[in-house]
């Protein structure tokens, strides 16, 4: 075990599949000699040779369109965006290719790669460097969408996400990188995509929530046991695509009381098909609407991210709210 | 490499016969604006490493790209620039505190806080267009703006400035076929600076230059002395020229050097061979404009002496000023959204001032940026 933030506990992840695997290879903006503008990548170009790990070019569709090929012709590749929200350029890559290899082809020809990309607020990034497009993502049929939030699944999940046959887009909480700790078990092991974690049991409230957000509302859900003795069953999604929709209706179950955390905007969020699924087959467990905290319906702003980014003040007012209905 | 143009020789000497065809005042002018920049990227410097900003970019070395190009460009003519350009807004007479204000974020900048620092966006006194993060998007914008010129019969010249990564872009292919199929007004300025964060040129493109490139579009090119303002100066005013005439767009290569990191988070000394930034510290652009003015009678070591004092003084005196207004009002994160803030914005807007009455107002943090 080493005590690890989670972004040594992604370049952990990449050293070991690519140790293990010599079909792994990691590309993208900046990620060879710099090592990442986050440092996701250092050192591996230096260990494991510039054919492992190398630069490319300034283009997202570029990065991710040579992956595809690569993916159906035998490697293992780990794209990474340098920020999400220059993702778009690759939109099309991801969606109409990445996502229906497997499909258009009957399965002859697949696509088994692995884009990461650091996504969220925090860093003071304003409009460009902030956003968190999950719910573009998992929209689509196809791709994988993975969020870890500590150190130990971020490895796990990595390395589970690398050895998956279909293509996986790994979100990194990059508010996390460097301000959470944690163990983190040496060598290879995999956390499977497609479960939930349990961060806190309860029996008052339900809170759903994944990446950067996990930690705000173990917060506010402290505050609300100290503050109000009420007792709320925290779950970090972690896989959004394809999402363990029975663990989460029974989550719901526990309590009949839901609320659900992104930072993401509200409308036609991630949250949005949470309070469905609910809404659909538990409604009558519930003894209050579900209540989303998100970040607002606009852009994100620089100088008031702070007053965007949804916090443990907004998570606690929620809580009580459904608590108290 | 293609032929480069240069005029003026590292020890300020210009090319037997060259006439700058710029007045005293205007040559005076352009040097004071890059020391302007010198000046705003010292300050922004201190600024970020106190933790009183948090972002900046600098641009070391290559200020006479900048300030040359926007020379060659009339007050009617649209800027569509990079965020390592400012030069070009300074240059035309937008005053550093409106930079200082966007830097801050504050309740004054044109942007209401809402970009990160270095994101300008001015219309007056001339269009220097709303800067977006995501390399290469605006070219296009520049083709359709130069398009929308072109059929109301003006004779608007559309500039756009980008990076050599940017020559990797969607935007880069798609903004030079267009314009040189329309015949575009448009002025492309590749500033070929060495590096795109820490990838080197040799790894951005396998063309002999960047200039080239526009052959395969079907249109003519340049590749000029980027630290050269006279020679930056004479090819945007060329392109300029044919664009106005409707003889199309032109693409540009400015071969400078960024001689410092690409923001001030990077440390460019992991990637950056220290002889090469040793060998463009010989070509220093502002060195060798004063060297010209000098040998010009136009300038003593004591009136450049003082000069630098004074634009030091100017942008000291921007930055207290920004520091000192307000943050940006809540409101602002609702508005400019739409044109009229729609019901749900409007109650999500309603929800954050309740909540701060009730619970406080948010955390502000300490987010730090890294690139
Ligand atoms: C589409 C996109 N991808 C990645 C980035 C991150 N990024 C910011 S600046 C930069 C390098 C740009 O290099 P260049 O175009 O040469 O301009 P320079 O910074 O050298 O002036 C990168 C990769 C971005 N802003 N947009």
């Amino acid at each position: 075990m080493a005590n690890l933030t989670l972004i040594q506990a992604v370049n952990d992840g990449l050293r070991t599949v690519m140790k293990a695997d010599d079909s792994v290879v990691v590309f993208g903006e900046d990620v060879g000699p710099k090592g990442g503008v986050f440092l996701a990548t250092e050192g591996l170009t230096a260990d494991f040779g510039e054919s492992r790990c190398f630069d490319t070019p300034l283009s997202e569709d570029g990065i991710i369109g040579t992956a595809v090929g690569m993916a159906m012709n035998g490697l293992r590749p780990v794209a990474e965006i340098q920020f999400q929200d220059f993702i778009f350029p690759a939109f099309d890559q991801i969606v109409s290719e990445a996502a229906k290899l497997r499909y258009r082809s009957g399965g002859q020809y697949t696509a088994p790669m692995v884009i990461r990309t650091p996504y969220g607020g925090g860093i003071r990034g304003g409009l460009y460097h902030s956003q968190s497009g999950e719910a573009y993502f998992a929209h689509t049929a196809g791709l994988k969408v993975v969020i870890p939030s500590t150190p130990h699944d971020a490895k796990g999940l990595l390395i589970a996400s690398i050895q998956d046959p279909d293509p996986v887009l790994f979100m990194e909480p990059k508010a996390l990188y460097r301000s959470v700790k944690g163990e983190v078990p040496e060598g290879e092991y995999t956390v499977d995509l497609s479960t939930l974690r349990t961060v806190r049991e309860g029996g008052d409230v339900t809170i759903y929530c994944y990446g950067a957000m996990v930690p705000v509302v173990e917060r506010a859900a402290a505050q609300a046991a100290e503050q109000r003795g009420i007792d709320c069953l925290v779950v970090d999604l972690r896989t959004l695509m394809p999402l363990d929709e029975e663990g989460v209706l029974e989550a719901a179950k526990q309590t009949g009381r839901v609320v659900v955390v992104h930072e993401a905007p509200r409308f036609c969020g991630y949250g949005a098909e949470i309070s469905a699924l609910i809404a659909e087959h538990c409604i009558e467990y519930m003894e209050a609407p579900v209540r989303r905290v998100t970040g607002f319906d606009t852009p994100f702003p620089n100088t008031l991210e702070h007053h965007y980014l949804p916090d443990d003040r907004r998570v606690l007012d929620a809580i009580e709210s459904v608590y108290d209905f | 490499m293609t032929d480069m143009l240069t005029v003026l020789a590292p020890d300020g000497a210009t090319k037997k016969g060259f006439e700058a065809g710029l007045p005293d005042e205007e040559l005076l002018h352009c040097y004071r604006t890059m020391l302007l920049v010198r000046s705003f990227d010292e300050i922004c410097l201190k600024l970020q490493r106190a933790g009183r900003i948090g972002f900046s970019i600098p641009n070391l070395g290559i200020e006479a790209t900048q300030v040359g190009a926007a020379s060659a460009l009339r007050k009617t003519d649209w800027i569509f620039p990079s965020y390592r350009d400012f030069g070009m807004a300074l240059y035309h007479g937008i005053p550093a505190v409106e930079m200082m204000h966007n830097m801050f974020g504050n309740a004054e900048d044109s942007a209401k806080g809402r970009q990160m620092p270095v994101h300008f966006s001015f219309v007056e006194p001339i269009h220097f267009y709303s800067i977006s993060s995501p390399i290469g998007t605006h070219l296009p914008h520049a083709v359709g703006a130069a398009h929308a010129s072109k059929l109301r019969g003006e004779d608007t010249v559309h500039l756009v400035s980008f990076g050599d990564g940017g020559t990797s872009s969607l935007g880069f292919h798609s903004g030079l076929n267009f314009a040189a199929v329309w015949k575009s007004p448009v002025v492309f300025l590749c500033q070929n600076n060495g590096y795109a964060i820490s990838c080197p040129s040799e790894q951005q493109t396998a063309s002999d230059g960047y200039a080239v490139k526009a052959e395969a579009y079907g249109m003519p090119h340049a590749t000029v002395d980027g630290n050269d303002l006279f020679a930056v100066r004479q090819a945007v005013l060329e392109a300029a020229e044919r664009a106005r005439r409707g003889e199309g767009p032109t693409l540009i290569e400015a071969v400078t050097f960024r001689m410092g990191g690409h923001s001030t988070s990077d440390d460019p000394t992991k990637y950056v061979p220290a002889e090469l930034v040793e060998e463009w510290r010989q070509k220093d652009p502002v060195d060798r404009f004063r060297r010209f003015l000098e040998r010009k009678g136009l300038m003593t070591p004591e009136q450049d002496e003082a000069m630098r004092a004074d634009t030091l003084a100017e942008i000291d005196r921007a930055a207290k000023a920004a520091e000192a207004t307000a943050a940006p009002g809540l409101e602002t994160i609702f508005s400019d959204v739409f044109a009229e803030v729609p019901d749900h914005i409007r109650k999500q807007g309603e929800f954050l001032f309740d909540l701060s009455q009730r619970r406080g107002e948010a955390d502000a943090g300490d987010g730090e940026f890294p690139l």
